[in-house]
């Protein structure tokens, strides 16, 4: 049964477009679906190989701005920006990782933040090619109904989460975990560290830039502060990953799903909307604290904090 | 032959000096002691070797190809392994993960991991603990642990960092049967030690470092009775 667990869940999400959901219900579907793909993205390098980032918007950015200049300066369309973006960005994680990979810990948290801000004011002054801060607008939209953007983003998503399943039984994943959990002893055993953080870090990188070049297609408008938003794209992802479940295969998904469901419901209440940021500190703090694995991780503890004790023994 | 070369090696950490002009050589198939008192650059020694440290002065070879300079998983990949004196488990792993880990050093396939992991655990008598997280296992299994992820990158030369420290009597007999067992697969094996019953009944030669030099080299026998190193050990005879 667990076994089939991807296929049943990934039937079911191909089946709610046909149900004749609300436009509404749709956009929030794609944006958890999106969000899901980030945070599997990041959780391969954050979560299995243990190198926390702070700056998934600098690929996020990059990825959705491949696809914006393709669209202002060549005119071609922005999908194109898809498959381009895993060039570009590949070339991106590779430069910046050559930098930011030589640092450990708190170190390289700090580094990636710097790199995601670097990258938002480098593209604000870059105005010939990214247009500033007036940001890049796609005239004419691809679809005007959003079910095709559904299917595109839900087969990112799945291609994503299959990608990061097989690498996690591979070699790959064996050695991502090793160097989480002592990056000494990994190198000892034969383990070229800077190798296989370079790996998860443009392997993660890349994914990211399809989910942002997706970003640019789906939302026709992007600006820097859009693109690299330190809070709305670095934060939240690590956030999702956080609330769902570090280093497991689900976290990222149901991490996603409370998260932009949770954001919706507050924005939508009177008196409280402008502070969604506030009440997600709070959420994130009591997660740490009482679920440090996440929901999925924790999910024993979850049910019995719940008081689901009896039924589960 | 001499399958590792040390020549001439110093290691200097600002104006202190960890190990001074050492030099040895380590033959094919033999068990090789290497003990000294607290601060001796023992372990400095083998973090030279493995090449967590360049050394300062000198040069190190393995198999007649220099590896002083290289890094740790390149010297790794030409055939040394080692454990740790404070052990590094991959805390949040499994044993059998552990294992698979470094197993995946000279095969590409997860079967064949699969099939050279079972038979290291096995072999270090740890299969009741394959899916015991490392975290939670005993010192004594955490050692054992250590020498296993050794073994699974199928190693010419192991160098082992007080593997048998905090062991209780029956865990030290077991582990020097294991020792027994690497050496009898033509395993060439470095041992730092303090237990002295059992650097001198396994080991082929010793060498003893005091204040990073070298006072003494030769058979367990001789070494117990060479002057300098009672001296090391116990402080200067006093006269009348």
């Amino acid at each position: 049964m667990k076994k089939f667990a991807p296929f049943i869940i990934l039937t079911i999400l191909a089946v709610i477009p046909l149900t004749g959901l609300s436009t509404y219900m749709l956009h929030i579907l794609i944006l958890v679906i999106m969000w899901s793909a980030i945070g599997m993205s990041w959780n391969l390098l954050g979560g299995y190989c243990g190198q926390v980032s702070f700056g998934h918007a600098a690929y996020f950015g990059v990825g959705a701005y491949t696809a914006g200049i393709l669209y202002s300066k060549l005119g071609l369309s922005p999908w194109w920006g898809v498959p381009l973006s895993i060039v570009v960005v590949s070339v991106f994680s590779l430069v910046l990782g050559f930098i930011v990979l030589r640092l450990r810990g708190p170190f390289f948290a700090l580094a990636t933040l710097a790199s995601g801000e670097v990258m938002r004011i480098t593209t604000e002054n870059l105005v010939d090619l990214t247009g500033g801060a007036m940001g890049i607008l796609i005239q004419k939209r691809t679809w005007v109904d959003k079910t095709w953007y559904f299917y595109i983003i839900l087969l990112i998503a799945a291609s994503t989460f299959i990608l990061v399943r097989k690498l996690m039984e591979s070699k790959l994943g064996y050695y991502f975990v090793a160097i989480r959990e002592d990056q000494d002893a990994a190198e000892s055993l034969g383990i070229n560290t800077t190798l296989y953080k370079t790996l998860a870090l443009c392997i993660s990188g890349v994914l990211t830039g399809i989910a942002g070049a997706f970003y640019t297609n789906y939302m026709g408008y992007i600006d820097p502060h859009v693109a690299f938003a330190l809070h709305d794209i670095s934060i939240i992802t690590i956030m999702i990953v956080m609330v769902g479940g570090v280093a497991t295969y689900w976290g990222p998904f149901v991490g996603a799903l409370i998260m932009v469901l949770l954001a919706e419901v507050i924005r939508s209440m009177p008196g409280l909307g402008t502070a969604h940021q506030t009440l997600f500190g709070v959420l994130l703090i009591v997660i740490i604290i009482f679920l440090p694995n996440g929901i999925v991780g924790d999910y024993k503890k979850l049910k019995r904090l719940l008081g689901f004790r009896r039924a589960s023994t | 032959m001499s399958m590792l070369q040390v020549k001439g090696v110093s290691m200097f950490f600002g104006g202190l000096a960890a190990i001074s002009d050492v030099s040895f050589d380590i033959k094919t198939g033999e068990i090789v002691g290497l003990i000294g008192p607290n601060g001796a650059g023992k372990t400095t020694m083998f973090n030279v070797v493995n090449g967590f440290y360049h050394p300062s002065k000198g040069e190190v070879f393995f198999m007649d190809k220099k590896i002083s300079g290289l890094k740790p998983h390149q010297i790794c990949k030409l055939g040394i392994a080692r454990t740790f004196q404070v052990v590094k488990p991959l805390q949040r792993m499994s044993v059998f993960d552990n294992v698979m880990a470094s197993a995946f050093l000279r095969v590409k396939t997860r079967a064949q991991a699969v099939e050279i992991s079972h038979e290291t655990i096995n072999f270090t008598g740890l299969h009741d603990d394959t899916d015991v997280i490392s975290k939670s296992l005993p010192l004594g299994k955490r050692k054992k642990l250590e020498i296993a992820r050794a073994l699974a990158t199928q190693p010419e030369l192991l160098l082992l960092d007080e593997s048998f420290a905090g062991l209780n009597p029956s865990e030290l007999d077991e582990s020097i049967e294991i020792i027994r067992k690497i050496k009898a697969r033509g395993i060439t094996i470095m041992i730092i030690e303090h237990h002295m019953k059992v650097i001198m009944s396994i080991s082929d030669s010793i060498v003893v470092l005091n204040y990073g030099e070298k006072i003494a080299e030769g058979a367990p026998h001789e070494i117990g009775h060479n002057p300098l190193v009672v001296e090391a050990y116990l402080g200067e005879a006093q006269s009348a």
